[in-house]
This record gives structure tokens, C-alpha cells and sequence, in this order.
């Protein structure tokens, strides 16, 4: 199998972000695999084990520095790696036609995993963009998979506690949730060996991809500091309790 | 003229009150409203949609079978056709776990462009606000194409009566049902009484102070007194105390609730990510200093052990 997995350079959750300007970020920040898409690497992984003659490439869309993530994809598993490098900021409409060309260029997929959402963007579309232009079928968030007779069965999750299960025929195009697995942390050794694994760069501009009719720009950012002045509530926890009730029910009259 | 679609979402036949906070929005900035229903119309859903706004009511008209009915895949292709055929320039969906599988699809196959999770929609202009950085940011952002979508955020916008008259109409639609992609199951056993996430007013939330997983049922048993939503930081949920679904921040859910009370936990900048646009935050913990106490309207001070049965004695 041809496992195609999409990975995106994103900044440290952990992170303070600062602007630069009104619509960019200060961005010497650490930055890491998006958190969504280690799990995605880890299924690969774990699909190539249990069907051995599969090839894991994994593949970007970002600036020179993006390698650096696309080495960790190597650590966990990937055999090979393709950064597509820009300098643009790109919307949804215009990654998934390059990750779309990317793919073509490199080979045919049988399985595409991406995460289920990038952290910085907040996209959460990414993967189905990239489904449309092949035509392949998608799912997102997945919590389980397993692939039998050319057919992946998957649990997606959907929120408190429910859950959808699809049968998708191959090649189809998976979001990985949380649920999905543990991210694979690489040994020391899986560090040094990925060192001698490739990474193929492509310019933006070699692919030939068409302008997307649409487009979505950042016109304006500000950071999301909500600045509250904490009032104690004091006494005896039942005095506490009684507090918080009154809250509830005259300030913020949420209960009745 | 713009005219937008609003996918509609239903809960035991009404018209969810999420639902109409984005008819309201949309009806700020729109020229005409018409809501996309996929349930079926009774005369309760006309009379409950017209009167806060919507002038046309489209029966997606779905198959009847649940597995074809549900399937996102199916309900996008609807969505598609209803666009094309009444010629829609806006469509309007909530970011809600079901929205979250449903509007990227529709803005796939529309190749148009979507902006998911907005706290603020201009239908005229075509911009959207909505968070960034995992809800460090908020950040204005300009769409451009022939038609363009917007993910609402759950409660960013409360509804509003505006009464209207309003007409109903059917589609006529081959369903496409795909053959490659089926929904096998669709479990709902688990919410049944139980609020959801995205769209409750109170939530109630447990961290590494619960300590584990038979305490944690004092964070279920107080939502279920307070009618709120239970939810967990990370810690929780990686200990196996709850299930992923429940976790809040940045790699969790992201909630806006009138109320989040934050029980036993600290306040990391990742579980601030999923709850910071909270409108008042209760903040219940033994130490002062931490992110959480110093972040919230009011900080309670005390051991959750006490405070908590406390609260529910007293309810
Ligand atoms: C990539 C990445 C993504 C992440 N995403 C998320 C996310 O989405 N959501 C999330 O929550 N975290 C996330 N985290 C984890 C985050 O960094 C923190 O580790 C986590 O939020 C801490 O959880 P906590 O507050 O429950 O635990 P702690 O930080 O250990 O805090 C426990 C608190 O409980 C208090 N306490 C203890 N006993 C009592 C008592 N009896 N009564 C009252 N108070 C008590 C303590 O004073 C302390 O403040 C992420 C981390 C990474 C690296
Ligand atoms: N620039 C990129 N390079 C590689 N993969 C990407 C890129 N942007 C998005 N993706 C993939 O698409 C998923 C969803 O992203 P988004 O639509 O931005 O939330 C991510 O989890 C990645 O797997």
C-alpha cells in the first residue's frame, strides 16, 4: 500500500503567540508536527506493519524550517518525505490543490491521513478538500481503523461519547482524531536512522497547480486576551456553595 | 443580493436554540433567509423558524432509510443541490460536531470557501471572525468566490425574534446514495439526558484534582444537578477517568458557555484554549496560584472535596 500521510509545521501548543503586525504572527516560536497529524503518523505505522510492503511518505506544505517536521514524521515511521515549500500563507482551497499535485506527482495513494484539524489554522477541512479532488471518499476525527479486502472500516467520534462507524472503500482520504492511538515517541535510534531517510523539495511553483476559484484571507488579527479581575468567594465551603448558587442563579441566571 | 442557506439542526423535533441564534446572525447582514430542514417540516418548524426571520423553508427531503438519511455524505450532496437549484450565495451551518462533518464536505464539493467555528459572520462584506492559534487569536478574515460559508459557533450569537411570513418548499432530488462511503452505525446510547458540549449553558469541568476515575462522578453528578455539561482537562482524560469526547482546549472541544466551572484544575494555556472565550468562569481550587484562579471572574478557594457536595446538598 501507498500511505500518503499529511503533515503541517505548526507553533508549540505551548506556545505564548505575539503579533508582529495586525496580521502576523511573531513566528520565532518553537514550532512542531501538528499535534492531530502525530496520530496520523502513528497510524501509518501501525498500517505498515500489518501490511509489509507498504511505502509511508509523508508530506508538506511550508517553509525550508517545515523539514525539521517532516524529520520527525521519519523518526515515527515515514520512509520518505516531500516538502512542498512556499513562503505564502496559504488558505484550505489552495494547500489541498498543492498536497492534491503533490500526491499525484509523487505516485498513487491507496490511504491519504491527515489530522483532523491543524492547531494553528483551525481549519478543519483540509482533508475533505483533498478527498474532492480525488474523488476519494472522507471521514474525520477517526477513532479506530482497520482495513480489510480493500475496505476501511472506521469509528468516528463525534461529541459526548457518540460515535459513527463507516465502511470506505479504497482509496479514501482519513482525518485522525485523538482517539485514534498514542503518537509514537521515536527512540534515540529511530532519530539516527531517520537521518538517512529522504526528503525531497519541490518548489511551489513546480507543481502545476490551477488557482482556486475562491479564497480566504486574513485581513486582521488580535490576541485573545480577556482580562478578568478574579473576585474571592470566602467562608466555609457550605458558604462557598451558597455563593456560587446565588451566581448562578442572579448574576448569571443560568439556573433557576 | 444575498441570499443565504442555513442548515438547520434539529434535537427532538424542534429547531435546536443554536439554531436560531444563527438564523439572527445571518439575518443582520442577509437580503433573504431560507432554512435547509432534513428532518421533515411540520407546521411546529414553520411557525418556530418564521418567526425569527426565515423566509423560505426547504425540505431537503432525504430518504427515509436512518443509515442514508445520516450519512453526511448523503445530507452534503443534498445541501449541494439545494444551493444550485435556489440559487444561494451564503450558506450558514453550526460548528457542532455534526456541522463539523457536514459543512467542509458541502464546501468540498461547492469548491467554495468555508470559515469553520466564526463568532461573528458579515454576509454582505463576506468576512467572518473567528479564533486562530488554537484560540489565542481572533482573527477577521475576508472570503472571496460565488458563494461562501460560514461554520457558526455555537451561542456566539443569542436568537432574536423577528417574525416573518414565510413559505415552505420542497425539494425534488434524486438522493445519490455513494457507494464509497456507508455509515454502518450511528451510536447515540451515551447523551441520552445529557447536555451537549458545545451548547450548554453551564459547564462543569474536572481536572488532576479529582484525582481519579470514582471521584470523578462527582463532576457527572453535579452537571446532572446543575443541568450543566460535564467536561475534563487532558489529564483526566489520558488517565482514563473520562473519554476523550469530554476533553476541553486546544486539542479538545472548544466551548463558549455562559457559565464554565473549572474544578481541581490549573489552568494550562492549552485547556485555556478550549474555554477562555467563557462568559463568566468559576474557578474551584485549593491553590491560589495557579493560571486558573488568576484567569476567572470568581475564585473559590477550597478543597472541590467539600465544596462540591456542598453545592449539590444545597440545590
Ligand atoms: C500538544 C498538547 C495539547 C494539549 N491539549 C490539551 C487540551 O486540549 N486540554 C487540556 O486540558 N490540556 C491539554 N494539554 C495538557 C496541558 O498542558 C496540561 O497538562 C493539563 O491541562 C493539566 O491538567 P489539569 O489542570 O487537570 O492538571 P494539573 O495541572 O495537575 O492541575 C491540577 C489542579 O488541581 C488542583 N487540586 C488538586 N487537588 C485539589 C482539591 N482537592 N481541590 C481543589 N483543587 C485541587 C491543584 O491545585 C492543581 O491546580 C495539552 C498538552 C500538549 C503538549
Ligand atoms: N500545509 C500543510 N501541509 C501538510 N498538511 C496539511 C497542511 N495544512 C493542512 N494539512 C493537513 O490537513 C489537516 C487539516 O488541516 P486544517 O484544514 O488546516 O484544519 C491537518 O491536520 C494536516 O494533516
Amino acid at each position: 500500500m501507498q500511505i500518503y500521510v499529511c503533515v503541517k509545521h505548526v507553533p508549540d501548543s505551548a506556545a505564548n503567540i505575539h503579533m508582529i503586525d495586525n496580521r502576523n504572527i511573531d513566528d520565532s516560536v518553537p514550532f512542531l508536527m501538528n499535534p492531530y497529524d502525530e496520530h496520523a503518523v502513528t497510524e501509518a505505522a501501525a498500517l505498515k506493519k500489518q501490511i509489509p510492503d507498504s511505502e509511508i511518505i509523508a508530506v508538506c506544505l511550508g517553509k525550508k524550517d517545515a523539514e525539521s517536521t517532516l524529520r520527525s514524521a521519519l523518526a515515527m515511521g515515514a520512509d520518505r518525505g516531500v516538502l512542498v515549500e512556499t513562503d505564502d500563507m496559504c488558505d484550505s482551497m489552495t494547500t489541498a490543490r498543492v498536497l492534491h499535485a503533490a500526491i499525484i506527482r509523487d505516485g498513487g495513494a491507496d490511504i491519504i491521513l491527515t489530522g483532523k484539524e491543524s492547531i494553528d489554522s483551525e481549519g478543519m477541512q483540509t482533508q475533505f478538500r483533498i478527498g474532492a479532488l480525488f474523488d476519494f471518499p472522507v471521514v474525520t476525527n477517526a477513532a479506530s481503523l482497520e482495513i480489510t479486502n480493500g475496505k476501511a472500516r472506521v469509528g468516528c467520534e463525534l461529541a459526548g461519547g457518540r460515535t459513527r462507524t463507516y465502511e470506505l472503500t479504497l482509496p479514501c482520504v482519513i482525518g485522525a482524531g485523538r482517539g485514534l492511538n498514542t503518537p509514537i515517541y521515536p527512540t534515540f535510534p529511530d532519530v539516527v536512522k531517520s537521518r538517512k531517510k529522504p526528503i525531497e523539495t519541490v518548489a511551489r511553483s513546480q507543481l502545476n497547480v490551477s488557482d482556486a476559484p475562491g479564497s480566504a484571507k486574513i485581513i486582521s488579527m488580535t490576541p485573545l486576551v480577556q482580562k478578568r479581575n478574579p473576585r474571592k468567594i470566602i467562608g466555609t465551603p457550605a458558604e462557598q456553595a451558597a455563593e456560587i448558587i446565588r451566581i448562578l442563579r442572579q448574576e448569571a441566571k443560568v439556573l433557576s | 443580493m444575498k441570499q443565504a442557506g442555513i442548515v438547520i439542526e434539529m434535537e427532538n423535533g424542534r429547531v435546536k436554540e443554536t439554531s436560531l441564534g444563527m438564523i439572527t446572525l445571518a439575518g443582520r447582514t442577509a437580503d433573504s433567509l431560507t432554512a435547509m430542514v432534513m428532518s421533515g417540516i411540520t407546521d411546529d418548524i414553520t411557525d418556530h423558524l418564521s418567526e425569527y426571520g426565515v423566509h423560505t423553508i426547504v425540505d431537503l427531503s432525504l430518504p427515509d432509510a436512518p443509515e442514508i438519511r445520516r450519512n453526511p455524505a448523503v445530507q452534503a450532496t443534498a445541501v449541494v443541490h439545494a444551493a444550485r437549484e435556489l440559487k444561494l450565495d451564503r450558506i450558514l451551518g453550526l460548528s457542532s460536531p455534526e456541522g463539523k462533518d457536514l459543512l467542509p464536505r458541502v464546501a468540498a464539493l461547492l469548491d467554495a470557501p468555508l470559515i469553520m467555528d466564526c463568532v461573528d459572520a458579515d454576509l454582505k462584506t463576506g468576512t467572518a471572525t473567528t479564533s486562530q492559534y488554537s484560540g489565542k487569536m481572533m482573527a477577521k478574515i475576508q472570503l472571496t468566490g460565488e458563494i461562501l460559508m460560514f461554520g457558526v459557533r455555537p451561542n456566539a450569537v443569542l436568537p432574536e425574534s423577528k417574525p416573518v411570513p414565510a413559505k415552505t418548499i420542497a425539494m425534488t432530488m434524486d438522493a445519490v446514495v455513494p457507494e464509497n462511503i456507508i455509515l454502518l452505525s450511528r451510536d447515540e446510547a451515551d447523551t441520552e439526558g445529557r447536555q451537549s458540549l458545545a451548547e450548554a449553558d453551564i459547564i462543569i469541568a474536572g481536572g488532576r484534582g479529582l484525582k481519579n476515575k470514582d471521584n470523578f462522578s462527582l463532576i457527572f453528578d453535579c452537571a446532572e444537578k446543575l443541568n450543566a455539561a460535564p467536561a475534563a482537562s487532558r489529564v483526566a482524560v489520558d488517565e482514563g477517568w473520562v473519554p476523550y469526547a469530554f476533553q476541553v482546549g486546544q486539542t479538545g472541544e472548544k466551548v463558549s458557555p455562559q457559565v464554565y466551572i473549572a474544578c481541581g484544575i490549573s489552568g494550562s494555556i492549552q485547556h485555556f484554549a478550549g474555554m477562555k472565550t467563557a462568559k463568566m468562569i468559576i474557578a474551584v481550587n485549593k491553590d491560589e496560584n495557579t493560571a486558573m484562579m488568576a484567569n476567572c471572574d470568581y475564585q473559590v478557594q477550597g478543597d472541590l472535596f467539600a465544596i462540591l457536595p456542598e453545592i449539590m446538598r444545597q440545590l
